[in-house]
């Protein structure tokens, strides 16, 4: 084959792979909906015991580190904002500034990242291992779908936790922003959480709320779709798990951008 | 053939089936009936398409053509939720034994219970240390599975499989890799379930003795066919030569001759 020819031919095969996998990530979420849905009717329910375990692996553990980082990122947002700010005169207008971009980018952004790097890999890790072990087929000649198993759980904790841990790094970086300016603008904490609160409308929360399920439901199925399609081994295993805390974090930045587009116009 | 309950319908039927892994045919033409009541163990060389077979008739596979019957029902053109009745009265062993590792083996055992009945906690721990009464595993309850020996795994298993009262019976290797005391054990367990709950039995393995101790019948498969399915009898003396080249292959080889293996070893070297 000539050069261009093998290129195209080689790119053509990468794209048809990509839309594949989307395709499957698809049938993921269709059918883990189905199955929270229709579940109980055909008396097959998703197990809360195992909505409950995830919910504690996924959001409960993630907790400090969304907090801490959050806090960080607020303290580094006001010192920037009140450098920035100085140079107009108007430092006091940081308020604003850290809140609308706390609520509408940066408090769902860092939850979601935090937890595609923490549950990303470990699913991935622990539906690969289960794989490669016959696990999952074993379920299935149980009769028991491994996506009512093992994927609806996932699914449901993270619609559920995402949007909490949101509303954890929100507050979290608010406070690391409010008392840095209050040391350097002396401003007192409540004073801040008041201006906050006169600025911030219903709008600026939900847009960060509703991000945090979109980026929920990327992550869930990014690495379940990476973690049943191992094959090859152990290589195989580590590969899908960088896969998908990769994936995952390079679909939450995407998709963000194009929220943001969007919700901001 | 002497099969145990020729009028009434076979438990598995296979006709024609033929699949490929890739542009690989794998399976080619498969015809084959497993009577209710009966084990047949399913013979091969390594790669002869032992474990594909296995997959297609647990429908973890879809076959490029040909059709396969369980209980008298076509198992491609059954929805989801009769596949999933059907897959209730099957047990699986897997070759590796597929225990969760994240279970110990009471709660692996307990597992299709919890899933596929009502039965309050008590009721399912009692059946389930029933079961592992059976395959001699009592007291290694907490044990998780990466604590267990090979046998116990396989043991294991096979406590899981027949948690169910299961009608039909798979069993992937149940002898390989075990020392010849605890394999015995385990043909001797899975002809005293044949004979309790009057399950039928399919089980695949590469161990000629182990076959021939279990076996009701035998289908010895070459290269993605049958060559031969009859009694043991039928199977020793069969004229094919491929059938007396793999059963002579493992049985000259049982007998070790040490003079002659001494031999083999010092053959041609210096000083000796
Ligand atoms: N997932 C797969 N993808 C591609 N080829 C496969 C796959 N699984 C098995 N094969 C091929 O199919 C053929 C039959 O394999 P199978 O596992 O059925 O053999 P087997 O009779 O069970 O052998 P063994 O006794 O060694 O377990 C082999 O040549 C193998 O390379
Ligand atoms: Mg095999």
């Amino acid at each position: 084959m000539t050069r261009p020819a093998h290129f195209i031919a080689h790119t053509g095969r990468v794209s048809l792979a990509a839309i594949e996998e989307m395709g499957y990530q698809f049938t993921l979420f269709a059918e883990s909906l189905y199955w929270l849905i229709a579940g109980p009717f055909v008396s097959q329910p998703v197990r809360l015991s195992a909505v409950a375990d995830e919910m504690m692996k996924i959001g409960v553990l993630a907790v400090p580190v969304v907090v801490l980082l959050s806090f960080s990122n607020g303290v580094m947002m006001a010192i920037q904002g009140i450098a920035t700010l100085q140079e107009f005169d108007a430092e006091s207008q940081v308020v604003p500034g850290i809140a609308y971009s706390v609520t509408r980018e940066f408090g769902v952004l860092i939850a979601a990242i935090v937890v595609a790097g923490r549950s990303g890999s470990a699913i991935a890790a622990r539906i690969g291992s289960m794989q490669m072990s016959q696990e999952i087929d074993a379920l299935r000649v149980m009769g028991i779908e491994p996506v009512r198993h093992l994927v609806a759980p996932i699914l449901l904790a993270m619609l559920l936790m995402m949007p909490v841990l949101t509303l954890l790094a929100d507050s979290a970086a608010l406070i690391g922003g409010g008392l840095y300016t209050g040391i350097v603008l002396k401003l007192s904490l409540s004073t801040f959480i008041d201006r906050c609160f006169d600025t911030l409308a219903v709008y600026d929360l939900m847009q960060g709320l509703v991000k945090s399920l979109v980026f929920g439901i990327l992550i869930a199925l990014i690495a379940c779709s990476n973690g049943f399609s191992v094959t090859g081994g152990s290589e195989g295993l580590g590969r899908a798990t960088t896969r998908s805390v990769v994936l995952s974090i390079a679909a939450i930045v995407v998709a963000d951008m194009i929220f943001t587009y969007f919700l901001n116009r | 053939m002497p099969a145990i309950n020729q009028q009434s319908e076979p438990v598995i039927e296979i006709r024609e089936l033929i699949t490929y892994y890739g542009e690989r045919k794998i399976l080619d033409g498969i015809n084959l009936a497993v009577e209710s009541g009966e084990i047949m163990v399913v013979m091969g060389g390594s790669g002869s398409g032992k474990s594909t077979l296995l997959r297609h008739l647990l429908s973890l596979n879809r076959p490029a053509a040909g059709n396969i019957r369980l209980f008298g029902k076509a198992v491609n053109k059954l929805s989801s939720r009769a596949l999933h009745q059907m897959r209730q009265r099957i047990g699986v062993s897997f070759q590796g034994g597929a225990l969760f590792n994240s279970l110990n083996v009471e709660e692996n055992v307990a597992f299709p219970l919890r899933e596929h009945t009502r039965l309050d906690d008590n009721t399912i721990r009692i059946m389930a240390r029933m079961k592992l009464e059976v395959v001699n595993l009592a007291g290694f309850e907490k044990l998780m599975p990466s604590q267990l020996s090979g046998g116990m795994i396989k043991r294991a298993a096979l406590a899981r499989a027949i948690v169910m009262d299961p009608k039909l019976l798979f069993f992937d290797e149940p002898s390989a890799g075990l020392d010849p005391v605890v394999s015995a054990d385990l043909d001797e367990l899975i002809l005293r379930l044949r004979d309790a709950m009057g399950v039928t039995i399919v089980v695949v393995t590469h161990e000629l003795e182990s076959a021939f101790r279990i076996a009701d019948r035998i289908t010895v498969l070459d290269k993605g066919k049958i060559l031969i399915t009859g009694t043991t009898q039928e199977v020793k003396e069969s004229d094919n030569p491929r059938v007396q080249n793999l059963l002579n292959r493992r049985t000259e080889d049982i007998p070790v001759n040490a003079d002659e293996y001494l031999q083999r070893l010092t053959d041609d070297l210096a000083g000796l």
